[in-house]
Order: C-alpha cells, then structure tokens, then sequence
C-alpha cells in the first residue's frame, strides 16, 4: 500500500489543472456566455424536449414563448446574472404534472448535451447543475 | 442451483412492470465489479446497475480481468437493475494459479437493494443493502489451506454520493461499505465458519462527462492460519464515452495472496450496459 502515499497529491494536481483557465475568475453567468449564452442553452433545450416524447408529453399545455423566456431569465438569476426570476414558483408550476423521476434526468441529460455542444466549460457545467438541482425537490412527484 | 433459478424466474414475474430505459444520467450505474455487481473494480457501490430510472429496467455485462505476479483472475458477470431499486446479478470467477498450474472457479450471486437517500439530489446519500451468496467450485487449494467452507454468503450496507461541483468544479463521488463476510480472498480461498466485519471505501473525481479518476481500498478478513491475507487497493482511470460501454483501467496492490508475497498489478473491466 506503500506506493499509494502520493494518490491525493496527483488527484489535486490532475484536478487543479484542468480546472485553471479563465473558469475561476468570471461570473457563472459570463461562463455560461451571458444573455447570448442562456438564450442558446435554452434555445438547444427546447430543441432537445421537441425530440424526446417522454419530456415533450410535460410541455403539451405549454405557453412556449412565456416558458423560453421565464426559463432564460430564471438560469441568468440562477447564474449569479442581471435578472430577477418574474415567473411562478417551481413547486406551484409542477404540482399538477406529476414529473417522474426519469423524465427529470432525462431533461438533466437534455440540458448537459445541450451545454457540451455549445462548449461551455465543464466547471461551469457543473456549477449550474448543482444550482438546478437543488429544485430536484420541487419539480419531482414522490 | 434452486436459488439461482428462483431469481430467474422472479425477474421474468417483475420485468414485464417496467420499461428497458435509460433515463439515468452517464455513469451512475458504476462499472462492473469483480464480484459482478454494480460498482468499482474491488467494492460493490450503493448504485443500482444499468440506467433504468423509476419505472425502467437496465443492466450490464461486465469482462474483467485481473492481472498480478503469481495470479490472474477472469471475471464475467450479467447484472439486472430493476426500478433504480433493486439489483440481480450473477458473476463467474475464474482465477489461475500460475505456480500451481491450477485455477479455482467461483461463482457470486448478488442482490442489491436500494433502501433510501438519492445517489445526486438532496441531502441524504443512496443507501443500498446487499448480499453475495459465492459458492467455490475448486475447493483442493482452499481446504489444504484450512478452509472450512465451500460456500458462505456476504451482507453489506453501502452509501454512495456524487456532489456535482464537489471540487474544484469538478464532480466527486464517494462510496462506503460495510460487509460482513466470511470469505478467505473474497472466496476464492473459501470461507471460514465466523464471519468478521470489514470496511471498503472508494473516491473519485470527474475530469469531465466522460473521465474519472479515484482509488479505492478493500479491507479483508485474515482468518486462515495457514497464509496472511491483506488488505487491497488500487488506483483507477475510468472511461465512460456514452450509457452503452464504459472501461476502467486500475493499477492495484493485493499482498500476499496464498503464501505468495506482494502481489500487483492491473486490472482492466469492460462493461456493456443499458
């Protein structure tokens, strides 16, 4: 076991590596690209619900142009942006579609698909994940 | 063979109530490990195997092998996860003796059940509770070592939890299990009449989507007077490219094994999974 004394030094060494860059420095909002940014994410996203029948099914009563721009505006809140989030909580707007566990992960899927094309960077990836889904609670029905 | 064929036919009854899915997100249903079941390479982790969600059903087959000094051990392994519930799996050992010329065969049947807590939301992490009913097929070395048993069955609780942007911005996971075994070299040796508590850990960290890195450790019963047995180790590089196929490559360390001294070496698992 002896050769393993240097294991946490050679993790945190990988780990800070490849987190350098310009990650740390600006706001989640700027690294996820500011409004341009958002309005993409959430642009990719509604592309990646269209395709998936088991999300799409949540979105059939939905006012898509009031949820492209509520969603846009809650991730620049949620980002650390310029943005105050104007639109219902989450709990009141899921109550009554009864979210299954999976087509929560599939929408987390969806939207981690969506990020990697549009190359934004894996810390930043993560920040805004962790901030969603914190929500996980809210939006699933138990 | 009754218990082997009860399971099959309870996961005939359960598998029409859900759908072959894999909502799940990229590398929660773990590898394979050497004992079939969904984890790392050398613990069984509180994940349930595959990507079925809620609702679905997944599961893998896993290649491993296992290559140091004196031994190389082959594993194949089939698992079934039911409703990110419930795990069944079946894993076949084969392990070569390359001083003896000989091999040993054992063969693991698991369960795994997940008893609360989620993996990645909320506060609480997964916990899981398992067991793995081995059977030695080659008991001529075990028993000439002094091993009592030809079979033995391991209980373990596990807790597992992955904190996205744990560090650094980087995703990390972390897994704990206590197991109550019997087993000498995992039952590759046998197993002794007492069964005694050990303690396995595991950690890792997510390069990006598809890269993980971490090491584990497996703490062993030593309960044959005849040879020591130590505690194992290794270090891990993890390749998960898309939910069908996952490798991880591992560097490990696992002493003395049989009378043989300071084994190491590499090990190396392919998985198929759904």
């Amino acid at each position: 076991m002896r050769r393993f004394w240097y294991l946490p030094l050679w993790l945190t060494l990988l780990v800070t590596g490849c987190a350098g860059q310009a990650e740390r420095g600006d706001s989640l909002y700027a690294q996820l690209g500011g409004e341009t940014g958002v309005d993409r994410i959430v642009a990719g996203l509604l592309w990646e619900i269209a395709e998936d029948s088991d999300t799409r099914a949540l979105f059939v009563d939905t006012d898509i142009e009031r949820f492209r721009n509520k969603l846009a505006e809650q991730l620049c809140a949620v980002a650390d942006g310029p943005c105050v989030y104007s639109g219902d909580s989450m709990r009141e707007t899921h109550r009554h579609l009864q979210v299954t566990s999976a087509q929560f992960n599939r929408l987390v899927s969806s939207l981690i698909r969506v990020m990697e094309q549009e190359q934004i960077p894996v810390g930043a990836q993560n920040a805004l994940l962790q901030r969603l889904a914190a929500m996980h609670g809210d939006i699933v029905a138990e | 063979m009754c218990s082997w064929r009860a399971g099959i036919a309870i996961l005939v009854l359960l598998l029409p109530l859900a759908v072959q899915a894999d909502s799940r997100l990229l590398a929660t249903g773990g590898a394979s490990s050497i004992e079939g079941q969904a984890g790392g390479g050398i613990a069984p982790w509180a994940v349930i195997s595959g990507y079925g969600d809620v609702g679905e059903w997944g599961g893998a087959l896993g290649f491993g092998r296992v290559s140091v000094n004196d031994f190389q051990l082959d594993v194949q392994s089939v698992s079934v996860g039911l409703e990110n519930t419930l795990e069944f799996s079946v894993g076949r050992q084969d392990l070569e003796v390359a001083p003896l010329g000989l091999n040993i065969r054992q063969d693991v049947f698991g369960v795994n059940a997940r008893l609360a807590g989620d993996l990645i939301y909320g506060a609480m992490p997964q916990l899981t509770a398992g067991l793995q009913y081995k059977r030695n097929r080659d008991m001529a070395v075990p028993s000439a070592l002094g091993a009592a048993r030809d079979s033995g069955t391991d209980l373990y609780l596990a807790a597992g939890k992955l904190w996205l942007n744990g560090v650094l911005g980087r995703n990390v996971f972390a897994n704990g299990t206590l197991r109550w075994t019997a087993a000498h070299q995992t039952g590759l040796l046998g197993f002794d009449e007492q069964r005694e508590l050990v303690a396995e850990g595991s950690v890792g960290v997510f390069l990006n989507r598809h890269w993980v890195i971490g090491a584990e450790y497996r703490q062993k019963p030593d309960q044959l007077q005849s040879v020591t047995e130590d505690d194992w180790a290794d270090v891990f590089v993890g390749w998960f490219p898309n939910k069908r196929f996952a490798a991880v490559f591992a560097w490990t360390e696992l002493g003395d094994i049989a009378g043989l001294a300071s084994q190491s070496g590499w090990y190396l698992s392919l998985q198929l999974s759904q």
